[in-house]
């Protein structure tokens, strides 16, 4: 797919996914959870990934992050492309030089910290776990205070008698911001945030948004935010991932994404939220349907079944698989619409409306 | 005064088919309050009481839908939960067409329960697994010993049609159902008795948003078809406003500000709502630096012990002397728009 396209960035990037699948077996079939997708992340930049439960974008953050190489006893997941961060090929790389990288290197944010975070172990001794095992000889002492430090930084009040607290002793806004201390205390260079406001209400998620923000620029480092909320994306992200079905369907800078999407599917999600910063419609244009299943994904454009302008493409639609194709600068679309009827549609039908 | 004043909006609202001594509301709320006691050592002595509900007033009125956001540990969850009778209230009164239902007992309220139903917020924990999805929607029929006329499984199989769902889907079981279909299995059957009135608690922010749409679309159908009255629990301000004709705003337990759908989301009054309004993050980065945000510092104070005076004052950049002396009460600031503030902002002169 786009590796063909750009193939001198493999090299270049700071993180760089090639052909990423991941197959699960199970009794009732194989799950193609994520089937081909390729991004890239530099430094300092931050990709939002967006989809509906089952788009295959929790398992791309958990392969990145090496977490789904165990199997299971119907046999371990098949995965096979190319994770390249800083140069080295996650996928082929031995699982305990992986290792030695989580946690160190690359960092994840989950999104329940109730259930990420161990209960019979205080907050402080988890933090302090997690930089020892990457700072073979620090004394408990010296992991203690940097533990301190990490929790002043993310905003915990008396962060020194905070430490020696138990998880449930925090609030829903305090664990999360423990949890990104506990990522953040080995400084990564990338930083997975899967759904991490999802269990926060609106006035902490404002908080912790900007707090990964105020980090991000601080320590430099490269950060996916996964999130089924596009209004957090476009409050942080530079660039978006569409995922649909296990595909990327569309890519491209935030600005743009939201000013002139290209995919169908891109502009049902947007007509289906309701907007506060826009006037009140009557109704919400919903996706009619329900997502696909990943054992039988539809033949060619997953988005068919659903896609109202199915018709529009003479067929190819049901048996061609669409590929990711620059439809405007740095903004790529996997449809089989011609570009020209795909922007007419959307701003004399779609724009309209939304 | 206060309650033809609110009132006077709604109106024209009101479907034909509402009952007719219009001025009376569906629902009245006042002074209801829920203490949930917090008990210590052998003898269980109560050493306080999570004041989860603190005493709230609000109407209802027929065929109108009203919204209720709050973050989470407002209270607004055991409020639907009281509203509904499924939790007993420690004090205040519940009126359902005049009539009190606030300490009613199982058998007396029986009668109310066709009256009033309830949709939960998480499909895959309200529906029995061991069920199918007809003895699911059919179970109303049999608790109210109701014989719908074509029999059970006819008014069944419409009840699904209704939701959009397929009357073949009578003898399948729960787990065979997306979440979006589940949601709806449970709205078919809030609805079978044909209820005057929904408590709706989170109907929508378990499941994904293109689903959502659909859910918050046929409650809207249904509501112009059946000429419903909602009460919608939600923390998503965005739905709310979609979905609500008014709105109330609690924080820890209490009502804040209560107006119109259009008053309150053009001209927020109270400190709080303003700050929830600007913390909703906005699908459009061209806006992201433009925008003025107001950053609310730390978390919602514990309902065990809540701040004295005004609840907000911990948190909010405007509190004075006075906030924390005295309590400021639900008092109409513009018509049909109600704030409990010492210093509401949008003020009219």
């Amino acid at each position: 797919m786009s590796n063909t396209d750009k193939p001198n960035l493999a090299e270049k990037s700071f993180l760089s996914v090639r052909d990423l699948k991941v197959h699960f077996p199970t009794d009732d079939g194989l799950v193609k959870s994520v089937n081909g997708l390729s991004f890239d992340l530099e430094r300092g930049k931050t990709l939002g990934i967006v989809g509906e439960s089952g788009s295959g974008k929790s398992v791309t953050s958990l392969s990145i992050m090496g977490l789904h190489r165990t199997g299971t006893k119907r046999g371990a997941p098949q995965i096979s492309g190319e994770i390249w961060l800083d140069g080295e090929d996650l996928v082929s790389a031995d699982p305990d030089r992986v290792r030695q990288l989580r946690g160190h290197k690359m960092a994840m944010i989950f999104q329940d910290p109730l259930t990420a975070m161990h209960p019979y172990f205080t907050v402080g001794a988890q933090i302090v776990e997690a930089y020892r095992a990457h700072h073979p000889g620090t004394s408990k002492k010296v992991a203690r205070t940097r533990a301190v430090e990490m929790l002043d930084r993310v905003g915990i009040p008396q962060p020194d008698k905070r430490v020696d607290n138990y998880p449930h002793e925090f609030s829903g806004g305090m664990r999360q911001r423990a949890m990104i201390a506990m990522a953040l205390v080995n400084d990564p260079s990338l930083l997975i945030a899967d759904e991490p406001t999802t269990a926060l209400d609106v006035t902490v998620q404002a908080q912790i948004l900007d707090l990964i923000r105020d980090l991000q620029k601080e320590f430099g480092s490269a950060v996916i935010i996964i999130t089924h909320d596009l209004g957090v994306v476009a409050e942080i992200a530079d660039d978006i991932l569409v995922m649909y079905g296990g595909k990327p369907i569309e890519r491209g800078p935030a600005a743009t994404i939201f000013e002139s999407p290209e995919h169908p599917y891109t502009w049902g999600l947007l007509g289906s939220m309701p907007r506060l910063d826009r006037e009140l419609q009557d109704r919400l244009i919903p996706v009619k349907g329900s997502p696909p299943s990943l054992i039988n994904v539809p033949s060619g454009c997953a988005f068919h079944p659903r896609c109202p302008y199915a018709e529009l493409t003479g067929g190819r639609s049901t048996g061609e698989v669409p590929v990711l194709a620059e439809a405007a600068p740095r903004h790529y679309a996997a449809c089989h619409l011609p570009i020209a009827e795909r922007h007419r549609i959307f701003t004399e039908e779609i724009a309209p409306r939304l | 005064m206060t309650d033809s004043q609110t009132a006077a909006p709604q109106a024209a609202k009101v479907p034909a088919q509402a009952p007719g001594p219009d001025r009376e509301p569906l629902l009245r709320v006042t002074g209801l309050t829920r203490h949930f006691p917090v008990t210590k050592g052998l003898l269980k002595r109560q050493v306080g009481a999570v004041r989860a509900v603190d005493g709230i007033d609000f109407e209802v009125m027929a065929g109108e839908t009203l919204g209720v956001v709050g973050e989470s540990g407002c209270g607004k969850s055991t409020m639907g939960r009281l509203v509904t009778r499924l939790d007993e209230p420690t004090s205040g009164k519940i009126e359902f067409e005049g009539a009190d239902i606030t300490h009613l007992g199982v058998a007396a309220m029986r009668p109310y329960r066709r009256d009033i139903q309830m949709i939960f917020q998480d499909p895959y924990s309200s529906l029995n697994p061991r069920h199918t999805i007809g003895t699911i929607v059919g179970a109303p029929f049999k608790l109210q010993n109701a014989v719908p006329a074509g029999g059970l499984k006819k008014a069944v199989q419409d009840l699904l049609e209704l939701c959009g769902l397929s009357p073949e889907h009578y003898n399948r079981y729960p787990h065979e159902f997306s979440g979006g279909q589940r949601q709806r299995i449970g709205i078919a059957r809030a609805l079978a008795l044909r209820p005057k009135m929904i408590v709706a608690d989170e109907p929508v922010s378990a499941l994904d948003v293109s689903i959502q749409a659909q859910v918050v679309n046929l409650l809207d159908d249904l509501q112009q078809e059946l000429g419903l009255t909602y009460l919608i629990i939600a923390h998503d301000l965005s739905v709310v406003r979609h979905v609500s004709d008014r709105v109330a705003v609690m924080y820890l337990g209490k009502v804040v500000e209560i107006a119109d759908r259009d008053s309150l989301y053009a001209k927020p009054m109270h400190p709080y709502t303003n700050a929830l309004m600007s913390a909703v993050p906005v699908p459009d980065p061209q806006r992201k630096e433009r925008r003025e945000r107001i950053l609310l510092t730390g978390d919602v104070p514990s309902p065990l012990n809540p701040p004295s005076g005004c609840r907000f004052r911990t948190r909010c950049w405007k509190a004075q002397d006075i906030c924390a002396g005295q309590e400021p009460p639900l008092a109409v600031a513009r018509p049909g728009h109600q704030v409990a503030c010492h210093f509401p902002e949008n003020a009219p002169e």
